[in-house]
């Protein structure tokens, strides 16, 4: 594919995040429901074709931030609107509009009741969520964060199940209280450094005590969001009553925006503190791994069972990242991408379930794979990416964060190994019963297989699979520069002062 | 040494996976899927077959299918290892495909499509273990071949099928995932490569590595592979004989057992290499702890009445003789433990046609209930007949080769020990085998079995076992085909 070069002027940020706004603002002068969904399916597919340019238009020679905008927005309080990306944002906000189609097309039958403002919250989500990896200013980084939160709480607290508002007030509590921590540091780091600017804030001799305060307030926001152990008890809640387009945003991109924080805030900011504090993150991150694997073991709710594989599997991405080498941050980065698409995927398919047989229980759900060769088809190549089967996707992931991890520490690299086997566990478990488990289920026979909708859902992500299983190089070469840059940063002479405490 | 790229290794390896296509799609015609699966395993023996003189002439052919990482690649390898094994599974594929129609037909099994689509991925992952040209792609195949046997192995989708299905599973991927895993990334951080060497004597680990890592490394592989049925991880294999006996034969003689030894001696020649184990002193401590496998599955063989259990023991004992053989050291102990690969696989794969047959034709599975059925079923139990021959290493049936060579081999390493070993291993196997052939031939049909006339099974079943049994002989007398390769791995 060539496209015509990049035209320094052309916004194409500032049009990727509002373009979502736009076709919501559309969106509520339509009237018929099918005619909506088509609207909300055509203007996310537009939206994804129009941020592939990124991928080809961008140098993956330079850590730069690159297309970036900027205008002043408050001028008194020196806020301004800043944009850019870097090759560790390019690919979560690639994902962000690869996914959102997907999001809308396994909502197509599920969501039936307020289809007007369920896709309307879909396209808020995707803008508010483009605009939190591609801010370059703290405040407008900020807002976005905020803005997310809303629309989530609704898709949970409207189109939930039995215990939406439980899981909706829990969800927005925790994340509440992350935000105001955030804020907090953010307005340290103004008084400090004077200036909104994400990259003035980089660099600034800040005193090894005021770090650590600054990165504990970063810790326990992001925490939340990964969510890292012990801060996780919101997510089995919030993935159980969303709907299944709220799982998939969930735990594909919101999650990821924790890790994100980690790599774009602690670990250039702060890095003095990143040090002091890398030892503990290590251990609860060794502990998510674990816990989260055993306790997803126990599930018989399948969707429990994927929210909980889910904090093991950013268990390995927090590992990786603060590993503070190449190959664990590049590794962290793949964990990251990866678990969007296989645990994207495995809500979906979970949805499938749903749709068709009204339950999530391992037991009921057993043997339709019988019925549904090719969903089980879908189904285990899912579960065998999720539990890192070389070859698919997850593998490449787990490989360099435990590379990364054997250069830190043997110890705690080999205390992760648990964690890799319980994954074996848990998807081979869920995959046996409901592929090939008991046939005595009375009413599977019944049960149609995937159609095209349901199909076309799951093919891209499939591709995504093999793709970055079997040639990861190109989404590691578009991180590397600006994966050694972090860690300049990170390692550089302001951390130097902490390595020699330990 | 020269290497050569080469795209007959991809399309070798393909040929099964696009049979397990075919078959799959020709669900609801059975001669159709057969035919796909002969179609299939024909063209893989073909592709294999046109190896031998390229790897005879010297030449060691590669091809790479996929770069990940550097260091870290799916790249295939054919050298004179791989086609002792690629050759052996290949070729018994064939045989097995017209013993499983019989069978399966003769016993009117259910969902035939998935088990000979399964089957067919079995072989694709056991023939790229084979063709292996570094670890990451050998752990790739191996992890191939625990998830595509799961099905054959539940085939029954009964309480004792999911039981042996689930011990399956838990031990091969907890091993895999819990040691192979590790060692793996940990050899990549140190070297920076999963490669493995040109030849089996340097091995791959950079010198001046501290001497508990190479060995905790070593450790990891060696019980990692559990698929090798070093006790005490065996216990999947008793376990997986709930399988329709087809799968039982193919586990045994073909696609995993040998995956699990072949990558276990891979691993210790080509990523060890004979100098750091020899430094190390790594040998003779594996060759004792193995013979430790060696003696107790043959004395556990011998209390066990169900003869597919016997048989499933023998194997765990036979197994650990070729790893027992390369740990010597020496090379006549390596080509003993090599040549032996594929040796027991032409036996012991007749061993379980007969008890398939068996089962088929008179529905027994206990060596007690079998008295007189030799005179019924001349054919079978003489076929069984020369493959215990082998087994025990009597001349001049194919074992006898493999026995000779480890004998000499011990003799080399000067270890009187293993030299004991081996010969009560022999008594051993001599005292389990040999008592299901004279109770066949000689003994007294049981009270019940007055009325029944016995015949041979269906000759799709009765045919492939003669061939095996012919050819246990043959490699017996002529053990130069095979013994050219292992000789070629020493060079």
């Amino acid at each position: 594919m060539t496209f015509p070069s990049h035209h320094p002027d052309f916004p194409i940020l500032s049009v990727l995040i509002f373009s979502p706004l736009v076709a919501a603002a559309i969106a509520v002068f339509i009237r018929s429901e099918g005619l909506l969904r088509w609207w909300t399916l055509a203007s996310t597919i537009v939206i994804a074709l129009v941020s592939l340019p990124l991928w080809c238009w961008f140098d993956a020679t330079t850590a730069k931030f690159q297309f970036v905008e900027h205008a002043a927005w408050i001028p008194s309080l020196k806020i301004s609107y800043t944009l850019g990306i870097d090759g560790i944002s390019l690919l979560l906000v690639l994902m962000t509009t690869l996914i959102m189609p997907l999001c809308v097309l396994c909502s197509w039958r599920y969501i039936t009741k307020r289809v007007k403002e369920f896709m309307i919250c879909l396209l808020v989500m995707e803008t508010a969520m483009v605009g939190v990896f591609c801010a370059l200013d703290f405040i407008l980084f900020f807002v976005f964060w905020e803005a997310m939160l809303i629309p989530m709480a609704l898709l949970i607290g409207v189109w939930g199940g039995p215990r939406k508002i439980y899981a909706a007030i829990k969800f927005f509590i925790y994340t509440m209280a992350g935000s105001i921590l955030l804020l907090v540091a953010i307005i340290a780091l103004y008084l400090k450094v004077g200036s909104f600017d994400i990259r003035a804030m980089m660099g600034h001799p800040y005193a090894a005590e005021f770090q650590c305060w600054v990165f504990l307030a970063f810790f326990i926001s992001f925490a939340i969001k990964v969510p890292m152990f012990p801060f996780h008890t919101w997510l089995p809640a919030a993935h159980v009553e969303a709907p299944t387009a709220g799982s998939v945003l969930l735990a594909s991109i919101l999650l990821k925006m924790g890790t994100y924080g980690f790599l774009r805030f602690s670990l250039p900011i702060t890095p003095h503190a990143t040090h002091v504090f890398t030892p503990y993150i290590l251990w609860l991150s060794v502990i998510a791994i674990i816990y989260g694997g055993l306790t997803a073991l126990a599930q018989s709710d399948l969707k429990k069972l994927v929210a909980y594989s889910s904090v093991s599997h950013m268990g390995f991405a927090t590992f990786g990242i603060f590993a503070l080498n190449v190959n664990g941050i590049e590794g962290a980065t793949m964990v990251m991408i990866n678990h969007g698409v296989t645990t994207g995927a495995l809500f979906i398919a979970v949805g499938i379930i749903y749709e068709r047989l009204h339950t999530r229980d391992l037991g009921e759900t057993a043997g339709m794979g019988k019925f549904m060769p090719v969903f089980a088809g879908f189904l285990g190549i899912f579960c065998l990416s999720s539990l890192a089967f070389p070859g698919t996707n997850s593998f490449i992931g787990e490989f360099l964060v435990l590379a990364g991890g054997f250069k830190v520490s043997k110890l705690m690299a080999i205390c992760t190994v648990p964690g890799v086997v319980i994954a074996a566990a848990y998807m081979l478990r869920m995959l046996q019963k409901v592929a090939y488990g008991h046939v005595n289920n009375p009413d599977h026979s019944q049960l149609a297989d995937l159609n095209l909708r349901e199909i076309v859902t799951l093919a891209p992500l499939l591709v995504f699979v093999f793709w970055i299983g079997l040639h990861p190089q190109p989404f590691i070469h578009v991180m590397h520069a600006s994966v050694q840059h972090l860690l300049e940063q990170a390692n550089g002479p302001l951390a130097n002062a902490a390595v020699a405490l330990r | 040494m020269e290497t050569t790229p080469d795209i007959r290794l991809l399309l070798a390896i393909l040929a099964p996976l696009i049979g397990a296509g075919l078959v799959m799609a020709a669900r609801k015609r059975p001669n159709v899927r057969e035919a796909c699966s002969l179609l299939a395993a024909t063209v893989m023996f073909g592709i294999t077959a046109s190896l031998i003189p390229d790897i005879r002439a010297g030449k060691q052919l590669a091809f790479t299918v996929f770069q990940l990482l550097p260091g870290l690649s799916v790249t295939l390898r054919a050298d004179a290892l791989s086609m002792i094994f690629a050759v052996s599974a290949s070729f018994l594929w064939i045989v097995t495909i017209f013993y499983s129609a019989g069978y399966m037909r003769g016993l009117n099994e259910h969902a035939q499509t998935r088990f000979n689509t399964c089957f067919a991925l079995a072989l694709f992952g056991a023939i790229g273990c084979a063709f292996s040209d570094n670890l990451f792609t050998l752990y790739l195949f191996y992890e191939i071949v625990s998830i595509t046997t799961y099905p054959l192995v539940a085939h029954h989708q009964d309480e004792e099928g999911y039981e042996g299905g689930r011990k399956y599973l838990v031990y091969l991927t907890t091993t895999a995932k819990g040691l192979i895993l590790p060692a793996m990334v940990l050899i990549y951080v140190l070297t920076g490569s999963l490669d493995f060497a040109h030849n089996a004597r340097s091995g791959i680990l950079p010198p001046g590595l501290h001497h508990g890592i190479v060995t905790a490394l070593y450790v990891c592989c060696i019980l990692g592979f559990a698929k090798n049925g070093i006790m005490p991880l065996h216990h999947w294999l008793p376990g997986a004989m709930v399988a329709p006996t087809p799968v039982s034969a193919l586990l045994h003689a073909v696609a995993v057992v040998k995956v699990g030894v072949f990558s276990t001696v891979r691993v210790m020649l080509y990523v060890f290499g004979v100098d750091t184990m020899s430094a190390l002193n790594l040998g003779l401590p594996t060759a004792y702890f193995v013979s430790i496998t060696i003696l107790v599955a043959s004395a556990v063989a011998l209390s066990k009445d169900d003869l597919k259990a016997r048989l499933a023991y023998s194997t765990v004992s036979q197994l650990s003789y070729i790893i027992l053989g390369v740990a010597l050291l020496t090379p006549a102990g390596i080509e003993g433990g090599l040549i032996h690969i594929a040796n027991h696989a032409f036996s012991k794969i007749t061993l379980f046609f007969c008890a398939g047959a068996i089962y088929v034709a008179t529905h027994k599975k206990k060596i007690s209930e079998m008295g007189g059925l030799g005179r019924a079923m001349p054919f079978t139990f003489g076929a069984f007949a020369i493959a215990s021959l082998s087994m025990i290493g009597a001349p001049p049936v194919a074992g006898f080769v493999s026995k000779w060579y480890l004998l000499l081999g011990a003799l080399d390493a000067g270890s009187i020990g293993i030299l004991v070993v081996l010969l009560a291993s022999t008594v051993l196997n001599a005292a389990y085998f040999a008592p299901v052939v004279y109770h066949a031939f000689f003994g007294k049909p049981p009270e019940a079995d007055a009325h029944h006339h016995h015949r041979e099974a269906h000759p799709a079943m009765v045919i492939p076992l003669s061939i095996t049994a012919v050819i246990s002989v043959l490699i017996g007398i002529y053990p130069d085909f095979f013994m050219r390769f292992v000789k070629a791995v020493l060079q």
